[in-house]
């Protein structure tokens, strides 16, 4: 028997999605080793997290009752105790800005293999076979492993969140945490949004992505955004080159959207960015490359070029 | 104070392109230095111009055909490269994390950095994880996923971390420290004319596993690439047909249609 060990995610006193995601997977992976699943959950208010996490299929709950927030140090040494206490086959975590602080480092302290970003997993005989992307989502591959145990780390939204009730053991896991080896401290915490629109709110997002080029070429978007009474937003790398500010960019790192229309323009779709936007309920594309991830999840698509479309369409409404 | 930056050469992709068995047909396959590994590189660079760093080294493990993408990073302003290769490295189907850990891990002990700078990722195969493992190895503090870094360095590095949606984490890292570093902290340069002359002068030195005292059994690693296909694609998309002005009065019939517009 094997059990399966997974460690949820919160922030600023809110469970995360993806630890309900972490209790599907880590169910699914339990039922194929034929052993229990455990949750951890590690700081914040861990009594009302494990009374949340007690869902279908969860064997037990362990709290540990440190700090208020995530802090690496405190996360690395509790889950290489509890890895020492436990013996689980596979620890799992989020594939998360602080899963990806930590994970690896309970790795290297264990000594185990570490496959990250996997979006589907499956025991085979004894190896354990984990679909993850490479180049861009341009391919899916799939790794076995030679080891007994290993770490693996989850993307956000590929499994259902997990449901109903259980009937979890809760119990508090006593980590000894070395205070003298913490070596970073958080500070504080800052939205990236203030002082801008919200696009959060927006019904009608025109949003723009690499393919415009250039940022002069942005006039031409801002035209189109401004005859339908749309709201600019962007992916990632306009953002990143200084165009937009951080406030208008769309996906994982940036904001979620649920608009009534997407528009998006000049955007590949990487797996970032469809996070963001992909609960839009019209999805619209505007894109030169008919295999653009975007196109698996657009409504409607134009492939063509951008520099043509657009100003068309801006002239439909001047 | 001397910073590491890890630079690696990635593949890039066509749009379109064939798979042969469990790699992409090289015929298909371009490189480039990898994108986060820029942000990098360039933050290292502008701690040395700010006076904050003496030195900045890179370190590549790849063939000799990166030495192209190395010079890149000389030329943007590092001083020095350092390349891991040897008949080992090249017989490895796929280089985990472990593996790259346990490389960088002896360069970190030869070298001695106060500071390791990494792209949070590459953007071929997505690790993700190879800087946080390697400051666990080394002991080190570290910081994932850094996008902002306050250049006044004494023992403690101011960082902001990007966490999702939308939300800065700040955050003091005591040195020496691994910090994996965003894309969008700075603005990459690019090379100059002077830069690129310049970088044809500087040290590109080039060690095997032995010359590092790594074990080729450390390289093996636990992972195993098994299959590569390209994903199913689940498509219902409505592509409308025609010139960009039937095409646009197409959609502007559909956004008339939501109410978008009168």
């Amino acid at each position: 028997m094997s059990d399966i060990l997974a460690i949820v995610d919160h922030r600023r006193g809110e469970l995360r999605e993806v630890s309900y995601e972490l209790v599907t997977a880590g169910r699914e992976l339990a039922d194929e080793t034929g052993g229990d699943l455990h949750l951890a959950v590690i700081s914040g208010t861990v009594e009302a997290f494990a009374e949340k996490l007690d869902r279908e299929g969860v064997d037990a709950v362990h709290t540990v009752d440190h700090g208020e927030e995530f802090n690496h140090d405190v996360y690395a040494q509790t889950v290489t105790q509890l890895y020492d206490e436990l013996a689980p086959e596979y620890v799992l975590a989020a594939n998360s800005v602080n899963g990806l602080d930590y994970a690896p480092a309970v790795a290297a302290e264990l000594d185990l293999p570490i496959v990250t970003d996997v979006v589907d997993l499956a025991v085979d005989g004894e190896s354990l076979v984990a679909t993850r992307e490479m180049y861009g989502g341009k391919v899916e591959t799939t790794t076995e492993l030679d080891a007994n145990s290993a770490i693996v780390t989850i993307r956000e939204g590929e499994w259902p969140a997990a449901e109903g009730t259980g009937d979890a053991a809760i119990e508090a896991f006593d980590a000894e945490i070395d205070e003298d080896a913490i070596g970073s401290t958080v500070t504080g915490f800052e939205e990236v949004a203030a002082g801008d629109v919200d696009i959060t709110e927006a019904d009608v997002l025109v949003s723009i992505g690499r393919g415009i080029e250039e940022e002069e070429n942005l006039d031409i978007v801002r035209d189109l955004a401004d005859a339908l009474g749309a709201t600019l937003s962007s992916s990632r790398p306009i953002v990143d080159a200084g165009w937009l500010p951080a406030s208008r960019q769309v996906g994982q790192s940036g904001k979620v959207v649920t608009p009534d229309v997407y528009i998006a323009i000049g955007i590949s779709g990487a797996v970032q960015h469809v996070a963001g936007m992909k609960g839009s309920d019209t999805i619209v594309a505007i894109n030169t490359d008919p295999n653009a991830p975007i196109m698996d999840i657009a409504d409607y698509a134009i492939v063509d070029d951008l520099f043509d479309v657009v100003p068309a369409l801006a002239e439909e409404f001047q | 104070m001397k910073v590491l930056v890890t630079v690696k050469e990635v593949a890039t992709v066509e749009d379109e392109f064939e798979i042969d068995g469990t790699a992409i047909d090289e015929r298909y396959l371009g490189a480039d230095l990898n994108e986060w590994d820029d942000y990098a590189i360039e933050e290292a660079v502008q701690l040395s111009e700010d006076g904050v760093v003496d030195e900045v080294v890179t370190v590549t493990i790849g063939p000799e055909d990166c030495e192209q993408t190395i010079r890149q990073a000389l030329a943007k302003g590092a001083d020095r490269a350092i390349r891991v290769w040897d008949d080992t490295l090249e017989g490895v189907d796929l280089l985990d994390v472990d593996a790259k850990t346990a490389i960088l891990e002896a360069v970190v002990e030869e070298e001695a950095p106060d500071l390791v700078l990494s792209g949070v990722q590459s953007g071929d195969d997505s690790w993700g994880a190879t800087g946080v493992s390697l400051a666990e190895s080394i002991d080190f503090q570290w910081a994932a996923v850094v996008n902002d870094l306050d250049h006044d360095l004494g023992d403690v590095a101011s960082v902001r971390r990007e966490l999702e949606g939308g939300v800065e984490e700040l955050t003091d890292v005591e040195l020496p420290a691994v910090l994996t570093i965003q894309t969008g902290i700075n603005e990459p340069r690019y090379a100059s004319l002077r830069g690129i002359r310049m970088a044809q002068r500087k040290e590109l030195a080039t060690k095997t596993l032995a010359d590092l005292g790594v074990d080729e059994s450390a390289v093996e690693g636990a992972v195993r690439l098994t299959d590569m296909y390209e994903p199913e694609s689940e498509t219902d998309v409505t592509v409308w047909e025609g010139g960009a002005e039937e095409t646009a009065g197409e959609l502007a019939e559909l956004l008339r249609d939501k109410g978008v517009v009168a």
